[in-house]
């Protein structure tokens, strides 16, 4: 926005952990198996939290930000995400 | 591309000649009489590679609105025009572009709204969203069309403003009427600079528009608006000053009087019934009776000052309303009374519904109705014609 125009706006800027770290609201977590994993990344496209991360073109699931909604777990083609009870 | 010459053509075409000469980039419209003839003016004006621009067929009037506030979300000028229903299925929408503050500009072709089906002229359809925050003007010729839809983009646009606005003009009185008007081509660029947005969507520095914001931030959200709104009173009579000398035109500003410098009596109205009162304001004079008439050019944001001023001096004011707030009284009554209770003012008032469902208006009924006001035989709430019903 330029800097002289002083306007309120109802705009916002996106931020990591802005409502704290949401994954304290999880009650299953996903866990992925490496061994049954092919990559596909759907897992990645599909998280609504966008929450899986790509590590050497691996799906790494930040459990910080996971609240645990199965939907990868759910859409996996291979079932290689199960989800396991944490409390 | 040419400059400025005299045309003759209907009122929805000045509003696609001014559409043209304002360089619009996106246009997202749905069919609707009497709007329709506006977009597809202008797609004729694409099609002929005549103008430069995008024309994005919607399945709603919801979505036409949707779609623009989405380009100038992007940075781009837009347009859009509707008609009575097809503004009502915008409402929701309209919000969201006044409250983003995205400086959109909509023609209007005012219509009743039904049931009945009924095709012609009412201000009930924009009245009903005079309450969002969009500046309103209302054209009484062609001309006016045609300028006011360059002059709202202008101060839509205006750094200190930043809302959208709505340009009203009566079905077939003037959507399908022609008339001549000056449209002045490319001298509008120096008027008119490219949009500059004070905000966009940019993807390679993303930001959230209407994510939720606390009660307390929303209501610095809304003072910042009514702020711009008021503002916009002085930045639309410099846009009207900067226009006249440019164009040659003579326009006062936010109103027009016509005779009111010495009158007793005023006669107050927007669009083509307030066009009308000047005939039938000379008529009266030609009687004797000291009547002036006071437009409304710019409903919003409402010329309160203005109208006052004038109207200072004056016994009696007849309105003349083509719409009524049911169960209340007629818009430019309300507003009238709002103006004269901050002011500390007070008037003999009648406020006259005319005109209302496309009735034809001439200078010959609001003479009648002003002499019997005069004489004091009107009730202050009166429905021209309603003692033979």
């Amino acid at each position: 926005m330029p800097e002289d125009v002083n306007k309120y706006l109802p705009l916002s800027k996106p931020k990591i952990g802005i409502s704290g770290k949401t994954g304290s609201w999880r009650i299953f977590a996903p866990e992925i198996n490496y061994e049954k994993c092919v990559k596909c990344h759907i897992c990645v496209v599909v998280c609504p939290e966008a929450s899986i991360l790509l590590e050497d073109d691996r799906p790494k699931i930040d459990y910080d930000y996971c609240k645990g909604c199965g939907v990868c777990a759910r859409e996996c083609p291979v079932g290689a995400i199960t989800m396991r009870r944490e409390r | 591309m040419s400059g400025r010459r005299v045309i003759i053509d209907t009122g929805n075409s000045a509003v696609a000649y001014a559409v043209k000469d304002a360089e619009v980039k996106v246009i997202a419209a749905y069919p609707i009489t009497p709007q329709t003839t506006i977009v597809e003016k202008i797609a004729q004006f694409i099609e002929y590679g005549q103008m430069d621009a995008k024309m994005i067929r919607v399945e709603s009037e919801h979505s036409a609105m949707a779609a623009i506030i989405g380009s100038e979300a992007m940075g781009v000028r837009s347009f859009t025009a509707t008609s009575s229903h097809g503004l009502a299925l915008m409402h929701e929408m309209l919000w969201y572009a006044s409250n983003a503050r995205l400086p959109v500009v909509m023609a209007v072709a005012n219509r009743t709204m039904g049931p009945p089906w009924n095709i012609w002229a009412d201000w009930g359809d924009a009245m009903a969203d005079r309450d969002i925050g969009w500046i309103m003007s209302w054209a009484a010729n062609n001309q006016e069309v045609y300028d006011f839809t360059l002059i709202s983009y202008r101060v839509a646009e205006d750094k200190r403003i930043v809302l959208p606005a709505m340009v009203n003009l009566e079905a077939f009185v003037l959507t399908h009427t022609s008339m001549p008007f000056e449209i002045c081509g490319e001298e509008t660029r120096e008027y008119l600079p490219e949009y500059d947005p004070v905000w966009k969507l940019d993807p390679d520095d993303p930001i959230i528009m209407g994510n939720l914001f606390s009660p307390a931030d929303t209501m610095k959200l809304r003072w910042d608006m009514w702020e711009s709104m008021e503002r916009a009173k002085k930045v639309i009579a410099e846009a009207i000053r900067e226009y006249n000398e440019r164009f040659n035109r003579n326009y006062e500003g936010l109103i027009k009087t016509y005779k009111m410098d010495d009158a007793d009596y005023a006669i107050l109205s927007m669009g083509t019934i307030g066009e009308e009162a000047e005939v039938a304001t000379d008529v009266l004079r030609e009687e004797g009776l000291k009547v002036g008439t006071v437009r409304i050019n710019f409903f919003r944001p409402f010329p309160r000052e203005d109208i006052i001023k004038t109207l200072n001096g004056v016994s009696k004011v007849i309105i003349f309303e083509r719409s009524s707030s049911i169960g209340a009284s007629g818009q430019i009554m309300q507003d009238l009374g709002q103006s004269l209770l901050l002011e500390k003012m007070q008037l003999d008032v009648n406020d006259v519904f005319i005109g209302i469902g496309g009735t034809d208006v001439s200078y010959e009924d609001i003479v009648n109705v002003v002499k019997k006001a005069i004489k004091g035989d009107l009730a202050p709430l009166y429905w021209y014609g309603s003692e033979g019903w």
